[in-house]
């Protein structure tokens, strides 16, 4: 079980980690916060024409085509982004881990939280976005902080499990790039959910993003709530995180043996 | 009640080396090994052994430290000295045994553990003193007196990739020293930084143990642990060897170590000898009479030289030159032109009577060369044997000087107040 008294007795190591992330994050790169917008706003660009014109996909969405992909690509890239910065932040820290003694889930954990930064600098572009395509917010949106709790737990799971395993196998960095590759186009992202048979949808939402990201863009932008497939999601991204902590606490102990 | 502030029980860590639990073993391996691991199994029954081996890097060490001890573990490379520091720390959990540490514990298995290249001073001594187990509140109130500590009131905002290693180290030590554990254990942090800094670590080492801390130490520089230390651990392939008063321990170390080092015995045969003439063989003996190879300062030591046959010529000089530790000539001696002894050609066999040495504690070797003063020498033996000096405290103070920090001589001095 997670000690739950001693994270707390570390929380402000864990504010260290995040606060040194962030700073490193901006410090080393010219553009700095620039990135978090250019990440998404170029995919959300790229899937827009391929699909959109192309693929004729923004037939079958109601509203900005662009808007449904990027209000999309907001929760997906920050999902992204924390689950590959949480598996390689064990190794990063390697040298801390062989040296000093905190909670070893302490290191994934900040660099999940890291990545709020980024999806906070989109979420302004989101905004502006929804002002320029003359959508206005309604009170679904309330929910939002729901569904971003449910992503960042999913990242945690992911992240936990993947950080832990990178430890003792290193080639899981590989199998993890092409994970979320395949998780990508799992998730409704780049289309939206009604393309998925209804016959299919308890299964479908047993990937925790589905539910999540449905759940975003019906706060976004209205829409149908898809109560059953949120709620599927919500318990499998539990279990998700649950399982992840769970291998994570019984080989962190051996971490500084082997890493 | 008990005043024990470590307790060590028949600890033991075991490690394997070989294929398995490597951090580069990839999961391919993993799978392959799991699925023929029935059979490897089976050839192990059947007396086969694998790849992989195993050792324990500690067993059944067992000790405890009474709150306020200053307690030194010494012994060499491989001994086990920083995995015992590594479980003590809980980076890494024992394979059997326990450990018990009571009170708030800090350890410093290095300097500047987390510092980041991008950050600038001001930022590292946040982060580190976070990772080292201080509050923000800590450290926001030492954070002026960890800085003029460190000498770096100026460069407190520059990144510290700017640096050199000297600031660096400086910063880093700092923000070490300014923790107040109830047991601190540290691994061989004294040995970074020059004299000046070195000084200072000691002092700040002294004072916690004024403070009445518990400070668990390893180090391999003797000096500071008869200098610090309250009691020692002498560790050696994994166990405890001998536990007692750090003099005790350091000087059986000591011996330990040198008798496994060559030329020790206070006797050495050329081995490769020149096909001329040449010097064959070397004797230190004590004033007993006894060849040995160990010798305190204040001791007088007579080196016996006998050379290959008679000598070339009449009128020769025998020399001797003394290197220190770190191979630095520090002393020359000879026959001819220092002491006005000259040997004729059927001599073979030169004493020469060394001392009282002055000489601080630590490793000396000789080398030796015969030849007429001022000409071309006929042999040089390089290195031909070395010997220790185990003890020197020729002002009787109790502690030891040591060719480490203190210089290789000891020059007899008087101190008296100025007019």
């Amino acid at each position: 079980m997670l000690n739950l008294a001693e994270l707390w007795a570390y929380r402000e190591l864990l504010f260290f980690f995040v606060w040194r992330d962030v700073k490193v994050r901006y410090k080393q790169t010219v553009l700095g916060a620039a990135w978090a917008i250019i990440q998404p706003l170029t995919t959300t660009f790229a899937f827009t024409i391929l699909f959109g014109r192309f693929g004729g996909m923004s037939k079958s969405v109601e509203g900005p085509y662009a808007l449904h992909v990027f209000v999309g690509m907001l929760p997906w890239t920050f999902f992204a982004n924390a689950v590959a910065s949480a598996a390689n932040s064990l190794i990063g820290s390697s040298h801390l881990i062989s040296k000093v003694y905190f909670p070893r889930i302490l290191i994934p954990i900040a660099a999940i939280a890291a990545g709020l930064v980024d999806f906070a600098i989109a979420f302004v572009v989101l905004l502006v976005m929804m002002a320029a395509y003359g959508v206005a917010p309604g009170w679904a949106m309330l929910a939002l902080p729901l569904y971003l709790l449910g992503t960042i737990v999913s990242a945690a799971g992911a992240g936990i499990l993947f950080a832990a395993l990178i430890v003792t196998y290193r080639d899981v960095r590989y199998v993890m790039t092409f994970v979320m590759q395949i998780w990508l186009f799992g998730t409704p992202v780049l289309y939206t959910l009604d393309i998925i048979p209804a016959k299919w949808h308890t299964l479908y939402a047993l990937n925790p993003m589905v539910g999540m990201i449905a759940g975003f863009r019906a706060s976004v932008l209205g829409g149908p709530f898809p109560a059953q497939v949120i709620l599927i999601s919500s318990v499998s991204c539990l279990v998700m995180f649950a399982a992840g902590v769970r291998y994570f606490l019984q080989v962190e102990r051996r971490f500084a043996d082997v890493i | 009640m008990s005043s024990d502030a470590i307790v060590i029980e028949k600890l033991g860590k075991q490690y394997t080396i070989g294929t398995t639990l490597i951090g580069d073993a990839t999961l391919g391996e993993s799978i392959t090994s799991w699925v023929s691991g029935p059979w490897r199994r089976f050839k192990q029954m059947a007396g086969h052994s694998e790849g992989t081996r195993t050792f324990w890097a500690l067993k059944d060490v067992s000790f405890r430290v009474d709150v306020g001890e200053v307690i030194g573990i010494v012994g060499p490379n491989g001994a086990g000295k920083s995995t015992l520091l590594k479980v003590l720390s809980r980076i890494t959990p024992p394979t059997e045994g326990f450990v018990d540490l009571t009170g708030r514990v800090s350890s410093l298995l290095e300097v500047g553990t987390g510092f980041h290249p991008e950050l600038t001073g001001r930022e590292n001594v946040f982060l580190n003193g976070a990772i080292l187990g201080m509050f923000r509140a800590e450290i926001i109130r030492k954070f002026d007196a960890i800085v003029a500590f460190a000498e770096l009131e100026q460069f407190i905002d520059t990144p510290v990739k700017h640096y050199s290693s000297g600031m660096f180290v400086r910063l880093a030590f700092s923000v070490a020293a300014h923790l107040e554990p109830e047991i601190l254990i540290v691994d061989e942090v004294l040995s970074v930084g020059d004299l000046h800094f070195r000084n200072r670590c000691l002092g700040r080492m002294q004072d916690l143990r004024d403070e009445g801390r518990t400070v668990l130490f390893v180090s391999h520089d003797l000096t500071s642990v008869r200098q610090l230390c309250t009691r020692a651990v002498l560790l050696n392939h994994g166990r405890v060897v001998d536990d007692g008063t750090p003099g005790d321990i350091t000087r059986r170390y000591e011996r330990m170590y040198h008798e496994g080092a060559e030329n020790t015995s206070g006797v050495a045969d050329r081995r490769h000898p020149p096909p001329a003439y040449h010097l064959r063989r070397v004797e230190l003996r004590n004033a007993a009479g006894e060849v040995t190879s160990q010798f305190d300062a204040g001791d007088v030591m007579d080196i016996h030289l006998w050379s290959s046959g008679p000598a070339p010529e009449n009128s020769f000089t025998a020399e001797f030159r003394l290197f220190n530790d770190d191979d630095v000539g520090v002393s020359f001696g000879s026959a001819n032109p220092v002491r006005d002894t000259y040997y004729r050609s059927e001599h073979q066999h030169f004493v020469c009577r060394l001392g009282p040495l002055p000489l601080t504690e630590g490793r000396y070797t000789f080398s030796f060369t015969v030849r007429v003063w001022n000409r071309e020498r006929w042999d040089y033996w390089d290195k031909a044997i070395g010997f220790t000096i185990g003890r020197c405290d020729l002002f009787n103070t109790g502690h030891g000087i040591s060719n480490v920090h203190d210089g290789d001589f000891v020059i007899q001095q008087e101190w008296l107040i100025g007019s």
